[in-house]
């Protein structure tokens, strides 16, 4: 599915990179922590986090992330958001929860990675 | 063989925002070399891992990749306390790492593991009270 298509399935916000909602993700991954992200890497992935601060930016950029959801509602602020677009990642939220939010996204077809 | 290409970075302590900033830099340095994506991935990771420890533990540092046509070696060289049982900090899910870290996304205890999973070779050398140097190599 494509960058969009997530953000139809989960009602989300499109904070930045706009531009960028036709890009394919094939993967998706839900975690407040940022080292249990980098233990999973799997190319043209969505990241869903509750955490917010610029931590979670370079943890995407790291793992070359397509998209990331703040879920529950959380709001990054403009230094996170600066960061986001000078790498060109898509940043969205959602109000619903974590748990939700990736069974939302698993029923529309979007898989985690191998065990 | 040509010279190795050197890039040297100064981490400094304390400052939780800017760490991973000499990560990000080497990640575009080696996307600019056309190094193959696999490998840039693998050294963003460890070093963005090691990065992170070194701003956490250690008092900053200094970080030290060298780039051959064979291989990426990253010297991550701390003044920190040292780790006083390396097998145990091996281990995932071992942290040592206070809870006002954990609240930032790290301490998981993933961080030594995760730089081992993604290169291909890794050496710790740790003195306690004087500092930890680890020695990773990503092949190309």
């Amino acid at each position: 599915m494509t960058a969009k298509d997530v953000q139809d399935v989960l009602k989300c916000r499109v904070l930045t990179g706009e531009e960028f909602l036709d890009r394919e993700v094939r993967s998706a991954c839900g975690s407040d922590m940022m080292s249990d992200v980098l233990a999973f890497s799997k190319d043209h992935s969505v990241l869903l986090t509750g955490l917010c601060n610029p931590q979670v930016i370079r943890t995407a950029e790291m793992l070359d992330i397509v998209c990331l959801i703040f879920v529950r509602g959380k709001k990054p602020d403009d230094t996170i958001l600066a960061m986001a677009k000078e790498r060109d990642l898509i940043v969205m939220a959602t109000g619903h929860r974590m748990f939700s939010a990736c069974g939302m996204l698993y029923q529309a077809g979007l898989r985690g990675g191998a065990i | 063989m040509t010279d190795a290409i050197v890039l040297k970075y100064e981490i400094s302590p304390d400052d939780f925002t800017r760490a991973g900033e000499a990560s990000s830099d080497v990640k575009g340095k080696l996307k600019q070399m056309r190094v193959a994506p696999e490998a840039i991935r693998k050294v963003a990771i460890a070093m963005y891992e090691g990065e992170i420890n070194m701003v956490i533990h250690a008092k900053g540092g200094e970080i030290t990749v060298e780039i051959t046509p064979e291989q990426i070696r990253m010297i991550l060289a701390d003044v920190g306390p040292g780790i006083p049982d390396v097998e145990l900090a091996m281990k995932a899910g071992y942290s040592t790492a206070p809870d006002e870290v954990r609240n930032l996304g790290f301490g998981a205890g993933m961080g030594l593991p995760n730089m081992k999973k993604y290169t291909d070779t890794m050496e710790i050398e740790t003195e306690l009270g004087v500092g930890t140097t680890i020695t990773m190599t990503v092949n190309l």
